[in-house]
This record gives C-alpha cells, structure tokens and sequence, in this order.
C-alpha cells in the first residue's frame, strides 16, 4: 500500500519535472534563445564596439590645438632610389624604418619634438589626399612616440604619398558638450511631466478613491424612484448645465468690451459670492427652516453659482489676456507669463465641462431626494405606479446615452438602431425591474457605483502608460504634454485603486462614532476617513512619484517627451556616445529622486 | 418617553440578533441593558440611533417613528441622540478638540466644518465640556496620547456636545478597569441626574447596573429575558438571563 503510494508519487513527479522542461524548451523557442549568436566574433567586435561608445558618454569636451606632421612614403617601392629629405629637426618631426613597403605590411614610425600628452590620430594620405586611419598614438613626456602600424592595401602610385600624424592638444578647462546640454533641458522636461502627471493624477485619484471603496458605498441605498429620477436628472442637469454656461458666457463677453469690468468683475463676484454664502448657510441650525426659507435659499446659492462661473469665466479671460502680454516683458521668465495665460487656457476648457457636471450632479442630487421622500410618503400602489413610469424612462435614457456612445465610435447614425430599439429596450428592463422590485425596498445603489468604477478603473490600469501614450500623442502632438497626459490617466487609474483599498481598510469604529453624531456624508469622510488615510495616501503618492520618474524617462520611447525621446534618436541614429550620456542623466535622476523620497518617506510617514 | 415595539433584527447571514423585542424607557430614566456577548445588546442600542435597520418594529420616540424616518430625517433625529462607544471609537490622529467638536457635525454648516471651521461658540462649548470631564488640558493633545480612561471621557464629551436628550452607551466601561469604569459611569450617572438626559447603556458587570441603573432589561439570545428594577434580579431570574451553568460575581 505504502510502496504503492511512494511509487505513484515519483512517478507523478517525474511528470512535473518533464512537463517543466517542456514547458522552459518551448520557452527557449519562442524567445529565440542563440547563444552561439552571443559569442559569434561579429557580434562581440559590434558589442566591444558599443560598449566602449558607451563607456565614454558625450558629455565634456575640450578645445584642441592640433599640430599636423607628415612623412613622405612610397607604396610601394619604386625601382629607383629613393630619397626621403632630412627632417628638420629643431622642429616636430615624423621617421619611419623604413621609406617604403607593399600594401599590408608592417612598419615602424616615431615622432619627436612634438607637445607632450599629445594624442591623436596616424593617417595614411594618398596621392588623391583621401585620408585613411591606420592608428593612434600618444606623445610621451618627452614629446616623443613609437607605434606600429599596418599600411594599407593600395593601388600602386609611382609618386610619394605621405603618412601624417595629427597631435592634438587639450587648451583650458573642460566645457559641457552640445549633446549634455540638450540632456540637461530634457531631464528637466522629465522631472517636470513626472511632477505634473503625478499632482494631476493625485488630485484626481482623491475622490475617486472613496466612491471605489467599498465600506463607504455598500450603505449607499436608494429607493427606484430615488434612482430613476437620478438617471433622468443627470443628463437633463448637464444639459442645463451647458446652457448656463452659454448665457453666462455671453454676458461675460459683454462685460469684456467694457475696460476695468475686468478688475470689478474678479474682486466684487467672490465677495458677493461669500456674503451670499454665509447668510443662505448660517453657521449654526437648530431648528429645520421653513418652506420658504429653504426655497430662498436655493435661489440665492443658484445666483452664487451663476455669480461664481461669471467670476472663473472672467478670470480665465483675464488670465488669457495678462499672461500673454507678460511674456514679452518678463524676459526671461516670460514662462511665467505662458503659464498664466495657459491657467486661462485650462480655466476656458475646465469651466464649461465643471459647470456641466455640476449641473448634473444638482440636478440628479435634487430629483434624487425628491424620489426618496416620494417613496418615503406615498402609498405603496402609488410608488409602484410612479416606479414603472420612472423606471421605463430611466431605462430608455440609460441605454439611449449608451447607444450614443457607440454610435460615436462606430457611426451607425441610424435613428433606430441608436434611439428606439435602445430605448425600446431600455424601458422594458426599467419596467421588469420597477414590477419585481418592492416599491419601497432601498436598492444597493452605491455598490452598484463601487463595481463600475473599479471594473473602470481595473480596465484602465491594464493599459501601459507606455501604449496610452500612442493615442495622447495623436491628440495633442508628440511631446512631453502627450506624456503627460497619459501618465497621469495612468496614475489616476493605479492611485485610486491603491488608495481605496487603504480606505476600505480603515477602523470602522470612528466611521459609526461620527455617524451617530447626525453628520452627513461629506462631513462623514472629512471627520473619519480622511484623518485616517493620511499617511498610507502619502506613501502611496511619494511610491508613485518614483514610478512616474522612471516612466517619464521612457516615456518619450513611445512620442511622450522627455529624455526618452532624445535617448531613441540617437539610439536610431547609432551615436552611442550621445545616447550613453543620456542613459547616465536617467540613472543620476532615478537615483536622486529614489533617495529624496525615501529620506522624505523616513521624516514624514 | 421612547418606545420599542416588537423590534426584531435579522441580519443578512440569517442570524436573529434581536427577536421581537418592546420595551419603554421613561423621560430621564436610566436603563441598563444586560445579557451575554452576542446577545444582541449592540444590535439594539443601533437600532436605536439606526445604525444599524431593523427588520421589523417601531421605536416612537417623542411621537415620531425612527424606523420610518428618511435619511434626512434622521440625521436629524440622531443628532439629539449622543453615543459612547466599548472601544471609545475616537478618530486617533485628530486632535481631542476636534473629535469634541465632531459631536457638533449635525448642526454647523457642513461647508465650513469640512475645512475645520467651527463656530467660536462650539469651541467654547467643546472646552467647557472637556473641562466638565476634567481633561481641558489635554485638548490640544492627538486623541491617541490618552490613556483609555481620558479617551472614554473625550467620547462622553463629544456626545454631550450633541446637547444630546438621549445617550446610548454600548458597554461603556468593559475595556476599563474598575476604578475607572467607576469615575466614566459617574460622569454618565451626572448627565443623567443634573441635565435629565436619557441613558440607555449596556452593562456587563451587575453591581455596576446595582449601582446606576434605575431599571434594567435583559437579553438572551436576542430575546427580552427581563425587564424590571435591578433589585428584582435574583438567582432564579440570573440563571434565566446567563444560563443554568453562570454563577453570580461581585
Ligand atoms: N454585522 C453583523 N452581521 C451578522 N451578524 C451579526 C452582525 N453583528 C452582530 N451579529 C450577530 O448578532 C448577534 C448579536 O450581536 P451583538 O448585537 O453584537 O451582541 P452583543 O452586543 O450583546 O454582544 C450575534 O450572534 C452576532 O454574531
Ligand atoms: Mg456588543
């Protein structure tokens, strides 16, 4: 029984063992595995060739003075005799052993008088002045040399040709190369894409991060006509939205033909602004206000927004205008002025797309409470009823903006294929669900939410900055801010995850401490989540700094900018000299950035 | 006066934490809950303050029905309603002043309280009420540089601070040693006496509810096993209440 087993065992094993080898022989396969590839003496002359490149980076050079000396010589040796002149010797001068040979033979050469330490290269010139290498050579301190060399395989030419040696002599201090210099500012591009991508991509991965934790969204329930109307009322606030911020532009541009409006503008919206804040939101409240004052209220913060969006439109336009006119006096750092007039850029491309989204998020916010308390009150035939109807209407516009999205893609531009068969659809889901559903059950919308998002996120992860780059560079040229971009999508994606999962890991005891206390969401996360994920959220940061440091330098491999774009051109070009450089600044960078977070790692976390 | 009627919570892996349960406490009156772990004291006291849903029931309290209320609504309600928790439950890396002043989330300006800016009347407020527990000077201090007993007394504050008409009090003392659970169930026993506060708190220690309760109600197994003055627990019922095999300590 016991050998029986222990047979089987070892048979079985030896299974493994043969199916690992397999497995690693295929491996070999498809990898191309040659060895005999790496020690063919071609390779290993190209790989001595590149690796000595490499070994001296193009990065200090010195001004030369160079001293040219010449020889004559026959190739080869004419049938009369011949007569090389007496060098004069007071000066630099050139013997060989010889005053001619055959094409391929040997012969020895000296130097004298020459500046010592000198370098430089042995050429043979033709009777055509073509100039071929045969050497090098190194004066010694007495201003001497030997060397030996091959002379080359010629035509034969009866007249005197001449083997010539060219001194060269360092003159003053080293001075940095072009090439260091174009790495320089390209290592600074680097250094700045990572710092970007990597703020942009935090900041972004924020609030993220707590609709993908789970212990903040499983007690997010809603009722269906809560939901429906928030489906319904998403699209039609951003809608809105739109519109708002179309009016408000234009009587922005009509206050832009009046000088000095600019000024007014910016300083009397957000004290307005503020006023208006602290009296429609009082410090303290005791007691529900009435009716009344809540509708007031809402108008009054309406106008604040509206106040508000006026104000950033200003601002942009201000910024747009001022930056612009600051460059050429600032001089040299007129990217100050670039920079504010790029803030404006920004504010004109963000202010439209946030004043949308925030139409959308009052809309479906205020539908979806009014759902809530409909379900709340209401009989049950009634919910069930206004569900049905709610629920188809949801369905429709749920499935019509899908469809839409599609459409964009792949330009069906049917009207029924993207707006009633979707539609159709749409609706009777909505009404199955609105007639299995119980009218008044809470339905776990917010882990609903968490799955999107993170399959959204998991999704976006998967994808290499190094390929999303490909797409950013279409869109907006390639270089650093392609990089940029894609980095930071890819931060985001990676950030959020990372930071959610530190959220899910927090104490729940506080979580319930401060719910009790009748603080609603927000206050929720500013009380007892937020002081508790500080630290792993700036560990995590500082981690993912460090990788986007290391892929900003490569990014540029693949049209995002940096020094990775510099490093494969010359790679293209074969300058291996410039590419080491290059590869030096990416190791100095990687490595200084690696030792300032982990010192700043040790003194804050 | 609140009242509980036939509250029953059945949690989603099937377990009936609580199984038809109704009881009244009056206006302030202080009510001991007991029983053994698990058997279903937490459940109750959240469902009072709904942090926790019941399946089933009506809690009344002030002629309005908790179970029923919206989310708006109730954070209304809870935040006349202070807790205490066993494991205190303050936020650690948060000043004391702040975990005080987190008892006031329900009444301040949501905006301004998200960025720490609290009225100067709730500072004050919070410092009396620290003073009140006598750690005024500790509030400057990280929550988690106190020791168990100034921490459990930073919660008490924090849910006065609620100006609270009902305090629940999850085993309040169980993770202090006697002579502090002593001085935390006397701050309790104050709030009671001097500002007429409701006291709904589980107990695990009998000469504790002998001590403070004015009436107890005891669980087992999610049922009501008892409800009556403390003095009416005697052996017959303690054997109830813990099980054959308990023997009476202290
Ligand atoms: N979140 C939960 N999910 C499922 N079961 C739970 C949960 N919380 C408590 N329980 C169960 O409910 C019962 C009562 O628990 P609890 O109210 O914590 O009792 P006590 O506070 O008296 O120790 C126990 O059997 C416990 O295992
Ligand atoms: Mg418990």
């Amino acid at each position: 029984m016991k050998t029986q087993r222990s047979l089987l065992r070892s048979i079985l094993l030896g299974l493994a063992i043969l199916l690992v080898l397999v497995v690693y022989a295929y491996g070999f396969q498809v990898t191309k595995v040659n060895f005999a590839e790496t020690s063919s003496e071609r390779r290993l002359t190209q790989l001595t060739r590149i690796l000595r490149a490499l070994a001296h980076p193009d990065i200090f050079e010195y001004e030369q003075e160079e001293l040219v000396v010449e020889i004559p010589f026959y190739l080869p040796c004419p049938d009369t005799e011949i007569v090389i002149p007496e060098p004069d010797k007071s000066g630099p001068y050139l013997v060989t052993d010889v005053p001619c040979v055959s094409s391929k033979e040997f012969i020895n050469i000296e130097g004298f008088n020459l500046p010592p330490d000198a370098k430089g290269p042995i050429n043979f010139i033709t009777a055509s002045g073509a100039m071929l290498q045969l050497g090098n050579f190194e004066v010694d301190d007495n201003g001497s040399f030997q060397a030996r060399i091959q002379i080359p395989t010629r035509q034969p030419v009866a007249e005197a040709q001449h083997i010539r040696a060219t001194a060269r002599v360092p003159i003053g201090a080293p001075k940095f190369t072009e090439t260091a210099e174009v790495t320089w500012d390209k290592i600074v591009e680097t250094v700045f894409l990572a710092l970007l991508a990597t703020t942009f991509g935090t900041l972004l991965a924020i609030p993220i991060s707590f609709v993908a934790a789970r212990n903040l969204m499983s007690d997010v329930k809603s009722s269906l006509s809560s939901i429906a109307l928030m489906i319904i009322g998403w699209p039609l606030g951003i809608g809105l939205g739109m519109l708002a911020n179309r009016l408000i532009g234009e009587v922005s541009s009509l206050f832009a033909t009046i000088p000095g409006v600019y000024i007014g503008g910016v300083i009397i919206g957000p004290v307005a602004a503020y006023a208006l804040v602290r009296w429609a939101l009082p410090q303290t409240e005791s007691e529900q206000p009435s009716r009344g004052m809540q509708i007031t209220r809402i108008i009054t913060l309406l106008a604040i927004v509206g106040l508000l969006i006026l104000t950033f439109q200003i601002l942009a336009d201000l910024a747009l205008i001022v930056g612009q006119s600051l460059v050429g006096p600032l001089g040299s750092l007129g990217f100050l002025g670039n920079f504010i007039s790029q803030l404006g850029d920004v504010g004109h491309m963000i202010i439209p797309a946030l004043v949308a989204l925030g139409g959308g998020a009052v809309i479906g916010n205020t539908l979806s409470s009014l759902g809530q308390s409909i379900s709340d009150r209401l009989s049950r035939s009634v919910v069930k009823t206004l569900n049905i109807i709610l629920a188809a209407i949801a369905g429709a516009t749920l499935f019509i903006i899908l469809a839409l999205i599609i459409n964009w893609f792949y330009e069906i531009n049917d009207p029924v294929k993207i707006y009633w068969w979707p539609g159709g659809v749409g609706a009777v889901l909505g009404l199955l669900l609105a007639l299995r559903a119980a009218p008044k059950t809470a339905l776990p919308i917010g882990t609903t939410i968490y799955f999107i998002t993170r399959t959204i996120l998991n999704a976006t992860r998967s994808v290499e900055s190094l390929v999303m780059v490909i797409v950013f560079a279409v869109w907006v040229g390639i270089g650093p801010f392609a990089g940029a971009l894609a980095l930071a999508l890819h931060t985001v994606a990676a950030l959020a995850k990372l930071y959610s999962e530190q959220v899910e890991s927090i104490l729940p005891g506080p979580l319930e401490a401060i719910q009790a206390t009748g603080a609603n969401r927000m206050q929720l996360i500013a009380f007892a989540v937020v002081p508790q994920i500080i630290p792993p959220y700036i560990s995590f940061t500082m981690y993912r700094w460090d990788i986007n440091v290391r892929m900003s330098t490569i990014i540029g491999f693949a049209g995002g900018g940096g020094i990775g774009f510099l490093l494969q051109q010359n790679i293209n070009l074969l300058d291996y000299r410039a590419a080491s450089a290059q590869m030096i600044a990416i190791a100095i960078v990687v490595a200084t950035m690696d030792f300032v977070s982990s010192t700043l790692r040790e003194r804050f976390v | 006066m609140l009242e509980v009627k036939n509250l029953t919570k059945i949690y989603d892996g099937g377990v009936r934490a609580l199984d038809n349960v109704s009881f009244k406490v009056e206006q302030g009156e202080f009510l001991a809950c007991i029983g053994l772990s698990g058997s279903g004291k937490s459940t109750l006291l959240r469902c009072i303050n709904r942090l926790i849903d019941p399946t089933e029931g009506e809690i009344i309290w002030n002629d309005v029905d908790i179970t029923k209320a919206s989310q708006d609504e109730m954070r209304l309600i809870r935040r006349k309603i202070g807790m205490v928790f066993q494991h205190f439950n303050l936020v650690s890396r948060s000043k004391v002043i702040i975990n005080v002043l987190a008892g006031r989330l329900g009444y301040v300006n949501p905006a301004m309280s998200v960025i720490n800016r609290f009225p100067k009347s709730d500072v004050e407020m919070a410092l009396k009420q620290l003073d009140r527990v006598s750690i005024a000077d500790q509030a400057y201090k990280r929550a988690d540089e106190l020791s168990g007993g100034q921490q459990q007394r930073v919660g008490i504050a924090r849910a006065m601070m609620q100006e609270p008409e009902m305090i629940l009090g999850d085993e309040p003392v169980a993770s202090l040693d006697p002579v502090l659970a002593h001085s935390i169930m006397q701050y309790l026993e104050q709030i009671n006496k001097e500002d007429g506060v409701m006291v709904l708190c589980s107990l695990h220690f009998l000469d504790l509810v002998h001590r403070y309760a004015d009436r107890a109600i005891a669980l087992n197994e999610g049922k009501l096993m008892f409800d009556g003055t403390p003095e009416e627990i005697d052996d017959d019922k303690f054997k109830e209440i813990y099980g054959k095999e308990a023997e009476r300590v202290g």
